[in-house]
């Protein structure tokens, strides 16, 4: 870091005056010409912890994508199907059990276990076969969603967390002084917090596995060099079945997590895969920590524009994708 | 290479030969368009339930003849809805065709009517007012009701009795909202009421993360007006119970309908006492309905609870047909003249209410002022508080004086 | 095999397939015994999605790349079709005459198309259908959000054909040739294409774009203008479609329809420039007659089911189908009389679906 300051003192400097006046806009109360300017302090924390969160959600979802495509160069374009089908067999689960963490199991290991079976069964046949691989998954979305319409038709569901996990907490973070001289603190649901909470959890938790375990090591080696792994005495068989499970569960588990912060109903396949595409292509694919970039990006320019324009939101997210791509092809932190 | 092509070609042409048969004294045929597929399948389902129920009450015959039904499907979007009624009327040469289910589909329908004058439309339970207000097709006819006639009396009852002055709206950004927000501001606005452009809040439909815009509603109204439907409407008020949201809401006819209410998830106690308005009115104690939701449980045991809105509304239009059907002794003859006549001078009585038509073949109909209340089994249900008796499409104002307020839109009517 | 004779002269009747004389024969009198239903919705309609699974076919075919954004790009030319021309919808609308809106349109559309290209050719060859998917569904999101340019949710109706020569060109029968004629002429462009220069360098560039790129091609221009290429097909049968609806709105550039016209390309068959006609009619026949066979309800099934089984079992589609079936019936035959000589199958270089 210090050689960084001494490198580039101009930057450095610029950093630091751009950290502190966010700081500055979270805890300070805002002076009345900035309401007037960009409107109420309460709506641009909430939106920007909105934002934060909803990153979290996305980035559950495309860390599973963007790991299956890193070793097995496949493009799970029934992604959006396991999230929704993980979240409809948790919904199920819980409500027959009454417990909404073993809907949260049930959905990972189910979804995990298809996942297992898609490769066995399918994706290994047609190895090396990109485009097959990525139309079969086409195929099977299209199948997946009407059958989970059949199933479930389109009613909305909604979870019941737990009682603790539900309701309102309030942050220490001063929204305006009231003229009688009380300070109104912003309130934020805990759920969105426990979200959050979850992502960074899962994400530390892939990071340890990549690079502190053998498996992991193996995972790495063959996202660098497939053939050369095998040849060193490796199943590699196996190891893409762990993969894809480990994939698709985290799908699956992001259903019950994003089924429980809003809800699930026929066409949110579409809208997380779409936010898994989008959030891969702007962090590159096949990089946990690409996906943990373009999730935050992505989460923020959605909830900045459906709070402040609205109609635009979906324009800036798709600016972002195309200015990604004009930049730089690969992604941000996508590799060659 | 080109004889399968060929092959498939020439099935075709089969199929093209065995076109649709004319015939005058044979059976009527009868065209039901729904959503049969797509995420609206359900509610396209019970659209057909209420069809079915109107044709069962006739034994499948009106004025001597048999009457011999033909379901078509689209999924909700116009192009799919104008492919099905094509196949309805050119391929299977329907005489009457009854739907579409939503808004947008039946515009396209009423377009589409235009250019098939030997065929009689009468709408299913799409509620738009453009279909019947401006550029109306002459043999399309709409016993149910639309959008801004579902909101009748609504302003004046929460200005009056819940004494709220200024509202935020929040509803979703397309143009069955729009009708809902003007037919509930339009007195409301009349009356004195605000609803400032700055308070009013549209969102994408479809949007399911409602926290960022739950943040932006302003504290210093008296409530907040929500026109938001099925999976929308269940999203933002949970979210808006967990943000601790205080403001009364008041709701648009699908807002705090039966499909929310009786949504899978946590009861939502909050929004007891909600008042909203529509078409029906699931406890209203009155023989004539209990008798309709009678029939229906009886014969759809799989079905609703209780008949949905599109259930009515397919029903009251098919009902229509046949008893049309009836007074003319099924006399199609020159362009189906009497038939139109007799629908556009009809009045009947139904579930809810008397229905008749007025000069651009728009019902005339009851609707019912409702608020959320706690149910005998403790569940959520919508508790009758008034019927507003023959509500038109012009809230009673002249045609030339009602369209003086113009189209629809997020602005309008300003206050 | 040279398809460059047909415009220079050298053409002769003799040398055409009896059978493809025949399927030109019976496209040509289809109308005279259809009735207007069929020569109409299932005729002119197959055709419009044929031209338009066509551009799909081209790109995927010959260049190896699956764009997704056709469909959006034929949604671009209908939008501009509703937007510069007339509507009756009080948005927009600018009135100007046909003659001069329709090669706009498609011209933006083939634009819109080169842009797409852009944007997602510089990338390796899978990113294609994941950065042209979400183009599509933005696409999608955007029209239904912005009122200003293209009316929202509601979309723009009362899009109708000139009236030209004293002929209403939507009337079933007029309506029918134009399709004809446009799908004729994307067909036999494409096929000229192909084997012209141009489109030999975009097939050896699917094959082996670094070798391409050793000798001097520049890969990504091939590529963009080849976009560009399938954009005016595409664009051209977008204004046929809007003028076929008489209507456009935002479900008729959503994520199924984008996904039906895959599903006509690839059933159809990606080898030949007849597969996506013959997965279109396949398909429209289904969409229309399906609910009078089975429940209507598990369409989707039916349909996804036919692609899967399609991608898994025959990835050429129904030609490549009818190819092994016809070459498994040339082998019996060849064996029967014990004849030496490997036979020569008449197909065509086109590569495979699979990347390398």
């Amino acid at each position: 870091m210090r050689r960084f300051v001494e490198r580039h003192p101009f930057g450095a400097l610029l950093i630091a005056v751009a950290v502190a006046i966010f700081v500055w806009l979270i805890f300070a109360v805002w002076p009345e010409w900035l309401v007037d300017a960009i409107g109420r302090k309460k709506t641009f924390v909430n939106t920007l912890l909105n934002g934060i969160t909803l990153a979290g959600l996305y980035f559950l979802v495309a860390s599973g994508f963007t790991l299956v495509f890193g070793l097995m160069r496949n493009v799970n374009l029934a992604h959006g199907s396991m999230y929704l089908l993980g979240a409809y067999i948790g919904y199920e689960v819980s409500e027959a059990t009454g417990s909404w963490f073993l809907g949260l199991a049930v959905a990972f290991l189910a979804i995990a276990l298809t996942g297992v079976l898609l490769q066995v069964l399918i994706f290994r046949r047609m190895e090396g076969e990109d485009l097959r691989q990525t139309l079969v998954t086409i195929g099977i979305s299209i199948i997946a969603a009407d059958l989970m319409l059949a199933v479930w038709t389109g009613t909305t569901y909604q979870f019941l967390p737990p009682e603790w996990l539900f309701g309102a907490a309030q942050l220490p973070i001063v929204s305006v002084i009231r003229s009688s001289g009380d300070a109104v603190y912003i309130v934020y649901p805990i759920y969105r917090l426990v979200v959050l909470a979850v992502a960074i959890a899962a994400g530390i938790a892939l990071w340890l596995f990549l690079n502190r375990t053998r498996v992991g090591m193996m995972v790495r080696a063959g996202v660098n060099d497939r053939e050369m792994l095998a040849a060193s005495g490796v199943n590699v068989q196996l190891v893409f079945a762990l993969v894809f499970a480990i994939g698709a569960g985290l799908a699956g588990m992001a259903g019950v997590i994003g089924g429980t912060a809003l809800s699930i109903a026929p066409g949110e396949d579409i809208r997380y895969l779409l936010a898994s595409l989008i959030v891969v292509i702007v962090g590159g694919l096949g990089s946990v920590t690409g996906a943990a970039l373009g999730a935050l990006l992505i989460g923020l320019a959605e909830q900045f524009g459906l709070a402040y324009f609205p109609t635009y939101g979906v324009v800036l997210t798709f600016l972002i994708m195309v200015v990604t791509l004009a930049v730089r092809p690969q992604g941000i932190m996508g590799g060659r | 290479m080109y004889r399968f092509a060929k092959k498939v070609l020439a099935t075709a042409a089969v199929l093209a030969l065995a076109g649709p048969a004319a015939a005058q004294d044979g059976p009527i045929k009868m065209g039901a368009l729904a959503t049969l597929e797509g995420a609206f399948t359900v509610l396209g389902e019970d659209g057909m339930r209420g069809v079915r129920m109107a044709l069962e009450e006739f034994g499948y015959k009106a004025g001597g003849r048999e009457i011999e039904l033909i379901t078509g499907s689209s999924d909700a979007s116009p192009d799919s809805a104008i492919r099905a009624a094509r196949k309805l009327v050119e391929q299977d040469g329907v005489d009457i065709l009854v739907g579409p289910l939503s808004g947008s589909e039946g515009l396209a329908v009423k377009d589409y009517a235009k250019t098939q004058p030997e065929t009689t439309f009468v709408n299913g339970s799409s509620a738009a007012q453009d279909t019947t207000l401006r550029d109306p097709a002459d043999n399309f006819f709409r016993f149910s009701t639309e959008g801004a006639q579902w909101m009748a009396g609504l302003g004046e009852y929460v200005y009056n009795e819940k004494g709220y002055r200024s509202v935020a709206v929040l509803a979703e950004d397309y143009s069955f909202p729009y009708t809902q927000v003007f037919g509930f501001l339009e007195p409301f606005c009349r009356l004195g009421g605000e609803a400032p452009a700055d308070a009013r809040f549209w969102v994408p439909i479809g949007n399911k993360d409602y926290s960022s815009v739950i943040a932006a509603l302003p504290d210093d109204v008296d409530a907040i007006y929500v026109a938001l439907g099925g999976a929308d409407a269940v999203n933002f008020l949970t979210q808006y119970e967990q943000a601790g949201g205080q403001l009364p809401l008041i709701g648009g006819s699908i807002t705090v309908d039966q499909t929310v209410l009786g949504s899978k998830g946590r009861t939502r106690e909050f929004i007891i006492g909600t008042p909203s308005a529509g078409p029906i009115s699931d406890t209203w104690d009155d023989p004539r309905w209990n008798a309709f939701v009678a029939t229906y449980k009886e014969m759809f045991p799989d079905g609703f609870p209780s008949p949905s809105l599109f259930a009515h509304a397919y029903y009251i239009n098919t009902k229509a047909v046949l008893l049309a059907l009836e007074q003319i002794g099924g006399d199609l003859s020159d362009g189906q003249a009497k038939l139109r006549e007799t629908l556009s001078t009809l009045e009947f009585e139904t579930p809810t209410g008397m229905v008749h038509l007025d000069e651009r073949r728009q019902a005339v109909a009851d609707i019912f002022l409702t608020e959320v209340v706690v149910g005998p089994e403790g569940n959520l249900v919508n508790q009758t508080v008034k019927v507003i008796p023959q509500v038109s499409q012009t809230f009673g104002l002249s045609y030339e004086e009602f369209l003086e307020y113009g189209v629809v839109s997020r602005e309008n009517p300003e206050c | 095999m040279d398809a460059r004779r047909l415009f220079s002269g050298e053409f002769r009747l003799a040398e055409l397939h009896p059978a493809k004389l025949l399927a030109a024969l019976f496209l040509l009198a289809y109308p005279l015994f259809a009735t207007d239903f069929f020569t109409y919705q299932i005729g002119a309609y197959a055709l419009i999605l044929g031209t338009i699974a066509l551009s799909l076919m081209m790109l995927a075919g010959y260049g190896g790349m699956v764009s997704l954004a056709q469909l959006t790009v034929a949604g671009v030319a209908g939008y501009s079709m509703a937007i510069f021309g007339t509507n009756s919808v009080e948005v927009m609308g600018l009135g100007w005459p046909w003659y001069v809106t329709v090669p706009f349109a498609i011209l933006l559309a083939a634009l819109f198309s080169a842009f797409v290209g852009a944007i997602s050719v510089r990338t390796e060859g899978i990113y294609t259908i994941m950065i042209t998917l979400a183009i599509a569904v933005a696409f999608f999101y955007f029209v239904r959000q912005n009122y200003l340019i293209f009316n929202g949710f509601t979309g723009y109706a009362g899009i109708e054909p000139p009236t030209l020569l004293g002929v209403y060109w939507r009337d079933p029968v007029p309506f029918y040739y134009l399709s004809l004629a446009i799908a004729a002429a994307a067909y036999g462009a494409v096929l000229y294409v192909s084997r012209a220069p141009f489109g030999l360098a975009l097939q050896a560039i699917r094959d082996n774009p670094r070798r391409m790129r050793a000798l001097g091609f520049d890969v990504t221009l091939h590529r963009v203008a080849a976009y560009f290429l399938a954009g005016l097909v595409a664009g051209t049968a977008g204004v046929l479609m809007v003028w076929f609806n008489g209507r456009i709105s935002p479900g008729s550039v959503g994520v199924d329809v984008v996904i039906d016209i895959l599903v006509i390309a690839v059933v159809g068959g990606l080898k030949h420039p007849v597969g996506p006609f013959l997965g279109a009619l396949v398909f429209v026949l289904l969409e229309n007659f399906a609910i009078d066979l089975i429940d209507r309800e598990r369409f989707n099934t039916v349909i996804g089911l036919t692609f899967l089984l399609v991608v898994l079992f025959s990835p050429d589609g129904l030609l490549g189908l009818f190819g092994r079936a016809r070459d498994r019936l040339r082998r019996e035959r060849h064996a029967r009389r014990e004849a030496q000589r490997v036979p020569s199958g008449e197909r065509h270089p086109a590569g495979s679906l699979e990347e390398t």
